[in-house]
C-alpha cells in the first residue's frame, strides 16, 4: 500500500494517485477528474451535493469549468452545450433533480451528445426521505425521457467503484455518443472507504470519434454513422457548420419529418447500444458455479447480499450472487445462462424499491423469483436476505 | 477491569456526541488508520441531514480483517458517548456485552448501567491546552482499550490527515487517551 | 415558369444561409425570415469570422431560425436554448453565440434561464422575436400577449398583464437592450453588429408580424397591415425610461417605443480560474 499523504497546498494534481480513505461522492468526483472532466454544470441536492462541492473546489484548480446552474433542467442543457463545443462533461443530482433532467436527456440521446449524469438515489417519490437511501430510479434512468433511446448505466457498490465506474461512464458516453449514468445510492455515496487511485498513465480515456475529413468537405455528414452505428462528432467553432436538432433528422442533421427517417434514426440510436451490449455489459458473479439459489442485487444492496450468501454457505445452502454492474444494458445473457444451467432453482431479488430489478429478472427466466423489497429509508439487511434464501 | 476483546471478524464502533465535539474527525481517523495504515478494511459513515445539525450525532466505523460488506453500524460492539443526549439515544442499541466508553463530566449514566469506561476526555484535552482535541483523547482511549487498530497506524494517520500545525497537539491528545487505557489495563 | 417568377442561380446570402434548406416553412407575411436575413447580414458585417459564430435556438417558429443559418447551429428543447448556449459560450469563450427564439420560448418556459443568464452576464446575444403568441402550435396566448388580445387560449380576450421585455432585461442585468421591429431592418442590423461586438448578456426584442396566429384573430389583417401598424405607431426614443415601454394594443394610437435603450459596459461571465500557488 502507498497511502497518499495530504497534498501540499500548492499542488493541484488532476489525478491524485495513491490510496485514500474517501467518501463515495468524492470518489465519483475524483473519477470524473481522472476521466478528463472539462465542464461541470449542476444544482445542489442531497445526497449528491458532496460531488458538486468537491468539484467546485477541485475543477477550477485543474483548469476546468464549474458552473452552478439555476436548476437541473439548465444543468443538463449546459453540459450538452459544452459537450457539443468539445468538453468532457458531467452533472450530478438526486431524485427530484433527476426528474427535472429527463427532458434534456432525450435531447442528448437524439442529438447523440456524450454526457455523464450521476444520480445518487434517495428514498422517493417526490421529496421523500432526502437523506436516506433508495434504489427506485432503476427504470426511470432507462425510460425516463419520452420515446425510445438508449443509455448506459453503471451501478457502483463501493467508493472504489464510484471512482472506477465514473471513468467508465465518461468513456462509454464518448465511445457511443450517448447519455451515460452513474446510478449511485445514498449509502454508497455517503460511505467512506479505501479508494485506490491508479497512476495517471494507467487510467484509460476513450474519446469520441472525430471527423476524418477537413471542414467544408462535402462528404462529411454529421449524422452518418460508421459500422459501429456511431457517427464521428464535429465540435462548435471548428468550421464544419453542423446543425443539430431535437427534431428527427437525416444524415446532414437537417429536420426530416417522415416516418422513414424516424425509423432509421431511432433504430440506430437504440441499436448502437443494443448491438454492442456484450462489449458494454459488466457484472460480478460470486459462488455461482454450483449455486442453487442466486441473489441478483446491485449497489449497496449487493453488499448485504454478499454477506447473506457467505452466511448461507456456512449453513450449507448453495447460494450465489449475480451483481449487475451495468444496470443497462442489463446482463441478460449471463442471467439466462444461469437460469438455464440446470442447477439454479430460484432467484432472490432484494432491492430498495417495490419491484424494479425483479421485473428485468422475470423477463429473462421462467424460474421462480423471490422478491424482497423495501420502499426506501433503510438498507435491506443480510439477515433479511438470508431469510429469503432459507425460505 | 478486565481486558476486553472484540470480535476479530467485524467490529462495529459508534462515536457519538454533539456537533462541534469532533466525533466525525475521530471516526474518520479511526477508519482511515485501519484501512490505509493497518492491514484491515473499514467503512466510515455519519449522520446526515437535520439530524446531524443539532443534538446528538454520531460517527460510525465498521472495521474488519476481511473486506467489509454490510457498511452500517446497527448494534455497536464499541460505543463512545461524549454527551448526555447521545448516551440516551445510542445506549439502547449497544450490543449486549459491548464496550461502553463515556465522558463522565458530560454523561450521567442510568443507575443500572453495566461496567463501563469513564474517560474525562475534555479535562484531559484542556490540560493539553485545547479543549477541541477531546475527540482525539477519546479515540486514543478507544484504541488503547480495544486494540481494534494499531497505535502506530493511528499516529501515522494523524500525521497525514490533520493540519501541519496541529499534528503535535493531536498526537499528544491521542497519546494521553491511549496511555490512560494502558494504565487501566495494567491496573485491572 | 409561367408565373413569371424571377429565378436566380445565386444569392448574396448563399454562403450565410443553408440554401439547400430553402424555401423555409414559415407562413406568408411572417417576420422571422427578415430577422434571419438581417442576422446573417450582420454576421457578414460583424468583423467576426463566420466560423466563430454559433446560433442556438429553442422550440417554436422562431426556434427554426437556427436551421437556416450556415454557422454551427443547435435547435434545442423548449425554453432551454439559453442554458445550452451558456455551455458553449462558457466553455469556448472565443465563440460568439447568438440565441434566436420566440417570446414564449424565452420568457415563459425559459423565463428562469433568461433572468439568470442575464444576472450572470453570460456572453450571449439573445434575440427575442416577439410575435405576441405561440405561433407553431396555432396561436395561443403567451407572456407577451397584450391585454384584451384574442388568441386560441384567450377566446374572450387576454386578461393577464404581459411582460415589458426591455424593462425586464434591463432589470436583470443585460449590458445591452434594444427593441426594433422587422420593419426597422437598418436599425436592427446596426444594433446586431454593435451587440455582437459587446460583452455580457445582450438582448434585442424584435417585434414581428404573425398574420396566422395573431393578426387574424385580432383583425389586424395580413403581415403588411401589421407592418403598417408598426410604421404608424412606433416611436424611436433611445433614452426613454423603460418603465414606459409597455405595449398596449387596446389603445389604437398609443405609441410603441423602439430604440437602443441600454448600452453599458459589463464584463462577460467567465469560468472561475484558480491560480496555482507557487
Amino acid at each position: 500500500m502507498t497511502p497518499a499523504t495530504a497534498p501540499a497546498i500548492d499542488e493541484h494534481p488532476r489525478v491524485i494517485s495513491g490510496d485514500h480513505f474517501m467518501l463515495g461522492d468524492h470518489a465519483c468526483a475524483e473519477g470524473a477528474l481522472a476521466a478528463g472532466l472539462d465542464f461541470y454544470g449542476g444544482y445542489p441536492i442531497t445526497p449528491s451535493t458532496e460531488i458538486m462541492e468537491h468539484l467546485a473546489e477541485r475543477l477550477p484548480a485543474v483548469g476546468g469549468t464549474f458552473v452552478q446552474m439555476e436548476d437541473e433542467i439548465a444543468s443538463v442543457a449546459a453540459i450538452i452545450g459544452a459537450s457539443v463545443a468539445g468538453a468532457r462533461v458531467m452533472t450530478a443530482t438526486s431524485g427530484p433533480g433527476f426528474s427535472l433532467m429527463m427532458e434534456n436527456i432525450g435531447l442528448a440521446a437524439i442529438m447523440e451528445v456524450p454526457i455523464v449524469i450521476v444520480d445518487v438515489q434517495r428514498a422517493s417519490p417526490s421529496t421523500g426521505l432526502p437523506t436516506s437511501v433508495g434504489q427506485s430510479d432503476l427504470l426511470q434512468v432507462r425510460w425516463g425521457s419520452h420515446g425510445d433511446y438508449s443509455v448506459i448505466v453503471y451501478c457502483p457498490s463501493s467508493p472504489q467503484e464510484c471512482f472506477d465506474l465514473t471513468i467508465a461512464a465518461f468513456n462509454a458516453a464518448d465511445q457511443y455518443r450517448v447519455p451515460s449514468f452513474v446510478l449511485m445510492d445514498e449509502i454508497v455515496g455517503h460511505m467512506t472507504e479505501r479508494v485506490v487511485v491508479p497512476p495517471q498513465e494507467k487510467i484509460q480515456r476513450v474519446y469520441r470519434k472525430r471527423p476524418s475529413v477537413p471542414p467544408g468537405s462535402p462528404e462529411f455528414l454529421p449524422f452518418k454513422a460508421d459500422e459501429d452505428l456511431v457517427p464521428p462528432m464535429a465540435h462548435a467553432g471548428e468550421g464544419y457548420k453542423v446543425h443539430m436538432t431535437g427534431l428527427t433528422h437525416d444524415e446532414r442533421g437537417y429536420p426530416s419529418l417522415t416516418a422513414q427517417t424516424h425509423e432509421k434514426l431511432i433504430n440506430r440510436i437504440v441499436d448502437k447500444v443494443r448491438l454492442n451490449a456484450d462489449r458494454i455489459v459488466r457484472y460480478e458473479l460470486i459462488n455461482t458455479e454450483d449455486a442453487e439459489i442466486v441473489v441478483v442485487a446491485l449497489g449497496c444492496t449487493a453488499r448485504s447480499a454478499r454477506r447473506a450468501v457467505a452466511r448461507a454457505r456456512m449453513k450449507g445452502i448453495r447460494a450465489g450472487m449475480l451483481r449487475p454492474i451495468t444496470m443497462w444494458p442489463f446482463p441478460q445473457t449471463v442471467l439466462k445462462e444461469l437460469a438455464g444451467n440446470g442447477v439454479v432453482k430460484r432467484f432472490v431479488v432484494p432491492e430498495i424499491n417495490l419491484g424494479q430489478l425483479c421485473r428485468e429478472v422475470h423477463r429473462h427466466t421462467a424460474l421462480p423469483v423471490t422478491r424482497l423489497n423495501h420502499p426506501g429509508g433503510a438498507m435491506i439487511t443480510p439477515d433479511q436476505i438470508l431469510e429469503a434464501l432459507e425460505a | 477491569m478486565q481486558e476486553e476483546a472484540v470480535d476479530n471478524e467485524v467490529t462495529e464502533i459508534r462515536i457519538s456526541g454533539y456537533g462541534g465535539q469532533g466525533v466525525v474527525l475521530a471516526g474518520q481517523l479511526l477508519g482511515k488508520a485501519a484501512s490505509l495504515y493497518d492491514n484491515k478494511s473499514a467503512v466510515f459513515t455519519q449522520s446526515y441531514g437535520p439530524e446531524a445539525r443539532g443534538g446528538a450525532s454520531c460517527a460510525d466505523v465498521v472495521v474488519s480483517s476481511a473486506p467489509v460488506d454490510y457498511p452500517l453500524v446497527s448494534h455497536p460492539d464499541v460505543l463512545v458517548t461524549l454527551f448526555q443526549e447521545a448516551y440516551m439515544k445510542y445506549r439502547p442499541m449497544m450490543k449486549p456485552g459491548g464496550i461502553l466508553i463515556l465522558e463522565p463530566d458530560l454523561v450521567q449514566v442510568k443507575k443500572d448501567e453495566v461496567p463501563h469506561h469513564r474517560v474525562p476526555a475534555t479535562k484531559i484535552a484542556e490540560g493539553l491546552g485545547r479543549k477541541i482535541v477531546a475527540n482525539v483523547v477519546a479515540l486514543g482511549y478507544l484504541v488503547g482499550i480495544t486494540n481494534v487498530v494499531g497505535r502506530e497506524a493511528v499516529e501515522e494517520c494523524i500525521r497525514a490527515t490533520v493540519k501541519k500545525q496541529t499534528i503535535d497537539l493531536n498526537l499528544r491528545a491521542f497519546d494521553a487517551g491511549f496511555s490512560l487505557a494502558a494504565k487501566e489495563r495494567v491496573a485491572s | 415558369m409561367s408565373s413569371g417568377a424571377i429565378v436566380v442561380e445565386s444569392h448574396p446570402a448563399d454562403t450565410l444561409l443553408r440554401a439547400e434548406r430553402l424555401p423555409h416553412i414559415l407562413c406568408p407575411g411572417c417576420g422571422i425570415g427578415s430577422v434571419v436575413h438581417t442576422y446573417v447580414d450582420a454576421i457578414a458585417a460583424s468583423g467576426i469570422p463566420q466560423d466563430k459564430h454559433v446560433c442556438v435556438s429553442g422550440i417554436g417558429c422562431s426556434g427554426r431560425a437556427a436551421g437556416y443559418v450556415n454557422v454551427d447551429s443547435y435547435h434545442t428543447t423548449h425554453g432551454r436554448s439559453i442554458p445550452f448556449a451558456l455551455g458553449i459560450a462558457t466553455y469556448r469563450p472565443e465563440l460568439h453565440v447568438t440565441v434566436i427564439s420566440g417570446d414564449g420560448d424565452l420568457t415563459a418556459i425559459g423565463g428562469n434561464h433568461f433572468i439568470h443568464a442575464a444576472r450572470r452576464s453570460v456572453a450571449l446575444l439573445v434575440l427575442c422575436i416577439n410575435n405576441f403568441n405561440y405561433g407553431m402550435t396555432g396561436g395561443q396566448a403567451g407572456p407577451t400577449t397584450p391585454l384584451s388580445a384574442m388568441s386560441r387560449t384567450t377566446p374572450h380576450g387576454c386578461w393577464e398583464r404581459p411582460f415589458n421585455l426591455p424593462f425586464l432585461a434591463q432589470a436583470v442585468g443585460a449590458s445591452y437592450v434594444a427593441r426594433w421591429t422587422v420593419l426597422h431592418v437598418r436599425q436592427l442590423r446596426a444594433a446586431l453588429i454593435h451587440a455582437m461586438n459587446k460583452e455580457g448578456f445582450r438582448f434585442i426584442e424584435i417585434l414581428s408580424p404573425c398574420p396566422t396566429g395573431f393578426g387574424r384573430p385580432n383583425d389586424i389583417g395580413d403581415g403588411i397591415s401589421e407592418m403598417q401598424n408598426y410604421l404608424r405607431r412606433c416611436v424611436v426614443d433611445n433614452g426613454i425610461d423603460l418603465r414606459q415601454t409597455d405595449i398596449d394594443l387596446t389603445q389604437q394610437d398609443s405609441p410603441i417605443y423602439v430604440g437602443d435603450f441600454v448600452d453599458v459596459d459589463r464584463p462577460s461571465f467567465r469560468p472561475q480560474v484558480v491560480q496555482h500557488a507557487h
